[in-house]
C-alpha cells in the first residue's frame, strides 16, 4: 500500500522535528536543532531495519520514492518565492557580507575534503 | 459572468494544482533551454532555479511582498509548494537508500565543517559591519549572525536588543548568502570537486542555509541531496546557539 510508505515517511519527519525541539529547548534557544537531520536518520534506520524483518513492498517504497523525485520541483517553487528584491534591497553591507562568506565557504570545500581523505 | 474572471477563479481556488502546473512548465522550458543551447552541459534544474529566482524577483516588485511570485493571488500556491512543509519532507524522502556507512564516513568532516561554517560566515558579517562603520558590540554581532543564516540574524538581534533596522540588514545578508549558493553552486561545483557525499556533507556544513544547500546540490547532482542536507540541517541550530552566546562574547571582548 502507498499510504504506508508516505505514513513511514511523515512518522519520521514529525518524530524528528519533535526530537529538534527538544534539542533546541534542551540548550534553551528557540530554534529547532537537527530536526530534518534526525529525520533523515530515522528513515535510513528504520526502512534498513524493516527490509531485514519484513519486505517493504514495490508499492510501500513508491510512497517514498516520490516524494523523493518531486523534490526538484519544490525546489524550483522555493526558489520562485524568495524573497530576491529584499536581498537586492539590503545594500552594499548586505550583499558584501553574504557575498565574501559564500566565496570563502567554497574555497574551504576543497581545503575540508583533502583534510578528511 | 467574464470567461476571464472564471478562469481566475478557478486558478486561485485550487492553488496547488496551479502551483503544479506553473513549475512544470518552467522545468519543462528549462530543460528544453538546456538541451537545446548547452548541450545539456548546464543543468537544466540549474536553469529551472535561477529562472525561478528571476520570476520571484519579478513578482516582488510587482506585488510588493516578500514571497515573490506567491504574492500574486494566481500563484499563491507556489508558497505552498516551495514551502518549508513540503520542502523539509522531499528532503527527508531523499534520505531513502543512503548507506548508513557513507554518513559516518564523513562525519567528522561534516562537524567540523559546521563549525568551521558558523564561525567564518559570523566573523565575515561582524568585520564588514565594522568597516561599515558599527561600533556597538550587539548590532556587529546580530549582522554577523545574519550572515550565517537569515534565522539565526534575527534570533541573536532579538535576543540582543539589536535595532530593528540592524536585524532588517541581518537577514537582508542571510538572503544573499542562501541566493548565491543557489546560483552559484551548480557554476562551481567541479572546481571544487562537489561531487561525492564527502564534499556534499562538507559544502553542507560550510554554507548551512537549508533552501541554498537544497537548490544547490538538486543542480549539481539530486543523488548529493540528503548529504548535504544532512549537515546544513543543523547549522541554524548551532548558529542559534553560538552566535548569541560565545560568539557575541568574543565581539564584545574586542569592543
Amino acid at each position: 500500500m502507498v499510504i504506508y510508505g508516505v505514513a513511514l515517511l511523515s512518522f519520521c519527519m514529525l518524530l524528528g522535528i519533535i526530537l529538534g525541539e527538544f534539542l533546541g529547548r534542551l540548550f534553551g534557544i528557540d530554534a529547532n536543532i537537527g530536526g530534518i537531520g534526525i529525520a533523515m536518520l530515522l528513515l535510513i534506520f528504520l526502512s534498513e531495519r524493516l527490509k531485514k524483518s519484513f519486505t517493504l513492498g514495490d508499492i510501500t517504497e513508491k510512497g517514498i520514492t516520490f516524494w523523493s523525485m518531486i523534490y526538484i520541483p519544490i525546489v524550483v517553487a522555493m526558489a520562485s518565492k524568495q524573497n530576491v528584491l529584499g536581498a537586492i534591497d539590503g545594500g552594499l553591507i548586505a550583499l558584501l557580507s553574504g557575498g565574501i562568506a559564500v566565496l570563502l565557504s567554497f574555497l574551504l570545500i576543497p581545503v575540508l575534503s583533502k583534510i578528511k581523505k | 459572468m467574464d470567461i476571464f474572471e472564471i478562469i481566475s477563479t478557478v486558478l486561485s481556488k485550487n492553488g496547488l494544482i496551479t502551483s503544479f502546473v506553473f513549475v512544470g512548465c518552467i522545468v519543462w522550458f528549462s530543460y528544453f533551454l538546456s538541451n537545446k543551447l548547452t548541450q545539456g552541459k548546464f543543468h537544466g534544474s540549474a536553469i529551472a532555479i535561477l529562472l525561478g529566482l528571476i520570476f520571484a524577483y519579478l513578482g516582488g516588485t510587482y506585488t510588493g511582498g516578500k514571497q515573490g511570485v506567491a504574492d500574486i493571488g494566481l500563484l499563491s500556491g507556489v508558497g505552498l509548494l516551495g514551502g518549508a512543509m513540503l520542502r523539509d519532507f522531499a528532503i527527508v524522502a531523499t534520505a531513502y537508500g543512503v548507506k548508513l556507512d557513507d554518513l559516518k564516513a564523513s562525519g567528522i568532516a561534516g562537524i567540523s565543517s559546521l563549525f568551521i561554517g558558523v564561525t567564518l560566515s559570523f566573523f565575515v558579517g561582524a568585520i564588514v559591519a565594522i568597516i561599515f562603520g558599527y561600533t556597538d558590540a550587539a548590532s556587529i554581532a546580530t549582522i554577523g549572525a545574519g550572515t550565517v543564516t537569515f534565522v539565526v540574524g534575527p534570533v541573536t538581534g532579538s535576543a540582543l536588543g539589536a535595532s530593528s533596522e540592524v536585524i532588517a540588514l541581518s537577514i537582508a545578508a542571510g538572503l544573499v548568502k542562501s541566493i548565491l549558493v543557489m546560483i552559484g553552486t551548480p557554476l562551481l561545483a567541479k572546481y571544487i570537486g562537489l561531487n561525492n557525499p564527502n564534499s556534499a556533507m562538507i559544502f553542507g556544513g560550510l554554507m548551512g542555509t537549508n533552501s541554498g544547500v537544497a537548490a544547490g546540490l538538486a543542480a549539481v547532482d539530486p543523488k548529493l541531496v540528503p548529504y548535504g542536507a544532512m549537515t546544513a540541517t543543523f547549522y541554524t541550530g548551532l548558529g542559534c546557539l553560538l552566535a548569541p552566546s560565545i560568539l557575541f562574547l568574543i565581539i564584545e571582548l574586542v569592543y
